[in-house]
């Protein structure tokens, strides 16, 4: 009996052991092809075009230059004025869109209101069927006169059914009593919003706000569909996307760095491009993850 | 306080004279203000540009406009199927979505399970932070550095092939590894990130089940493949159910980014409705075949996603849509 009971404990064990190392060294693994890639970008850009062109893209820098960096930083402008405009688009967009989404997903969260049925399946038909790229092409550009104008990125980003579901399941949280007893002290629904309910939720704006903040941050479709190429400063993805894409346009940004052409290190700018558009992110973002986590849980589903 | 909300006082206010119907929307008319933004935005953004789909009907010339443009009914759809596009495209969408959904799921689930296993608090946070990073980047970075690894003169898994002195792979020119590649891309993008529902539902598996199953003597495995795995399960079917409703939804970005704007060579196996209509617009110019395409997608997602619904609220009814 007793001995049955110990070889018990010593199997329990050794099962807990295999499945911890397992655990170890499959997620160490995995968590090191998901930053692996990003030190490729990094150290690529820190790499000489000759030593790119005889040993390909590595890790670690073969020779060492800082050049890439030199000349995208020579001719500064249009890398801060892309920053720039995405700052604006991403700022204006997720004050007004995170207003919107907090106002809408109230009202609709409350059970008092009579069209919220109506309204919410209104918004929520809008995943299920759409008009497709092309017509919306032609209201954004011919209807709405949208083109080359930062509002057709701005715009169709302020919303989404999905961001207005979560914050329906943040809101469903708070009583509706509260509501209630602001009601027969004679506080109209918006002033409930305004000033009892905006201040209840900041866990959820700062949920909801930085999804907004994300999308607008890494937007480059419709960037790339309204913005032309002529316009001077554009988004920060669809800057990166015409470097990446087109040597002429790299050579073209190097030109006014006084760089003979045939010397433009072609590969490395690209990197050094993509860190210098995506590095500043990709650190602030540990910072917040949390709330992304907890924007997942909440609202991921259900509406 | 508490008593006084238990009360529930009629509005005061003076109420306009008619019918019920009236009477409502007078009552309401705050809140409805409040959803009229949102409203007009989603009339604007996403009802306007169905009547639209009307192009996918007529053979759409720029100089005649939507209302002159001759009427061909069915024609653009014929023309489709016959050139085999439409059988295509959908094979395509509908496939890579099938092995995104049950790949996604098994290596979530399967990530969220071992995470769970682990007993070191600072691990877990440092590699979830990494697993979630690939979530936070652009589509266009995903396309540079899948190049960095894939480049043909200068990419990484070249590097590594002649090292090992074997043949370099022409990737960007040979279709039928991409498959591979786009799938290794998807899960190595949406894994980390999608591990936390199925992390956060073993947060919410009560630990006394885990403590008496310990005391019965179950092992780690057992634990696993009798306990959380079972309890997973409900969630692992909604999930799914709710993702096979998106199944001819293509994601854009990622194929676009991927396999770059116009490498032909690629096509017959990364083509998908998304890059299909995409093309159409842009480079192309035929609205009515790009239209015709969106229309065939709506309707027949619309359609994919009533059933999902229908066996959702089979399997569990307070969690189907409508």
């Amino acid at each position: 009996m007793e001995q049955s009971e110990e070889s018990r404990s010593i199997r329990t064990d050794i099962s807990g052991i295999i499945v911890r190392v397992f655990g170890y060294v499959f997620i160490s693994f995995f968590a090191l092809c998901c930053l692996l890639p990003f030190l490729l970008v990094l150290g690529t850009s820190f790499t000489t075009e000759g030593a790119i062109k005889k040993f390909g893209f590595n890790f670690w820098p073969r020779e060492f230059s800082t050049f890439a960096y030199k000349i995208v930083f020579e001719n500064p402008d249009m890398m801060i004025g892309s920053y720039l405009v995405t700052i604006a688009i991403t700022v204006v967009g997720t004050a007004i869109g995170l207003f919107l989404v907090a106002m809408t997903g109230y009202a609709l969260q409350r059970p008092d209101f009579g069209y919220r049925n109506g309204i919410s399946f209104f918004i929520y038909f809008t995943t299920l069927f759409s008009g497709g790229l092309v017509p919306f092409y032609l209201l954004m550009t011919q209807y709405l006169t949208l083109k080359d104008n930062y509002l057709a990125v701005l715009l169709p980003g302020l919303l989404s059914p999905f961001l207005i579901i979560m914050m329906k399941s943040f809101v469903r949280s708070i009583p509706h009593a509260i509501t209630e007893s602001a009601k027969i002290d004679g506080a109209g629904d918006f002033t409930i919003f305004l000033k009892l309910i905006l201040p209840m939720t900041t866990p959820a704006l700062a949920t909801i706000g930085l999804f907004i903040a994300l999308g607008y941050w890494n937007e480059w479709y419709n960037s790339m569909l309204f913005l032309s190429s002529d316009l001077k400063y554009r988004p920060l993805q669809l800057f990166l996307y015409n470097v990446v894409t087109s040597a002429d346009f790299i050579r073209n940004s190097a030109a006014a760095s006084n760089v003979e052409l045939r010397d433009v290190p072609l590969e490395s700018m690209k990197m050094a491009t993509a860190v210098v558009a995506t590095g500043p992110v990709i650190l602030f973002y540990p910072f917040v993850q949390r709330y992304f986590i907890k924007g997942i849980t909440v609202g991921a589903v259900k509406g | 306080m508490s008593t006084a909300l238990k009360t529930s006082i009629p509005s005061s206010k003076p109420l306009p004279a008619g019918s019920g119907r009236l009477r409502r929307f007078w009552n309401n008319k705050t809140l409805l203000l409040m959803c009229l933004p949102a409203v007009l935005f989603f009339i604007v953004f996403a009802y306007l540009p169905m009547p639209g789909l009307y192009l996918a009907f007529i053979q759409y010339n720029y100089s005649d406009g939507i209302f002159k443009s001759p009427f061909v009914a069915f024609d653009n759809f014929r023309f489709l199927v016959m050139n085999g596009d439409l059988w295509r495209l959908t094979f395509n969408t509908v496939a890579y979505n099938i092995v995104f959904i049950v790949l996604g799921n098994f290596l979530q689930i399967f990530v969220a399970i071992l995470l769970n296993e682990l007993r070191k608090k600072w691990f877990k946070k440092v590699s979830q932070t990494l697993m979630f990073l690939p979530h936070f980047i652009s589509a266009v970075l995903i396309g540079l550095i899948a190049y960095n690894i894939l480049s043909y003169d200068y990419g990484l898994l070249n590097g590594l092939l002649e090292s090992l002195g074997m043949e370099p792979v022409k990737t960007y020119s040979n279709p039928t590894i991409w498959p591979f590649i786009i799938v290794l891309t998807f899960l190595w993008q949406s894994t980390g990130y999608g591990s936390i529902i199925y992390f956060a539902a073993i947060m919410g598996l009560d630990n006394e089940i885990i403590e008496a199953s310990e005391i019965d003597g179950a092992n780690a495995f057992q634990r696993i493949i009798y306990i959380i795995i079972p309890w997973l399960k409900p969630t692992f079917i909604i999930l799914m159910l709710f993702s096979l409703g998106g199944v001819l939804k293509g994601n854009f970005g990622l194929f676009y980014n991927l396999v770059g704007a116009n490498n032909t060579a690629l096509y017959p196996t990364t083509d998908i409705i998304e890059t299909y209509v995409f093309r159409a617009l842009m480079t192309n110019f035929n609205f009515s075949i790009g239209s015709a395409v969106s229309l065939y997608q709506s309707v027949f997602g619309f359609i994919v996603v009533l059933t999902a619904n229908w066996l959702v609220r089979r399997v569990s009814p307070e969690n189907s849509l409508f």
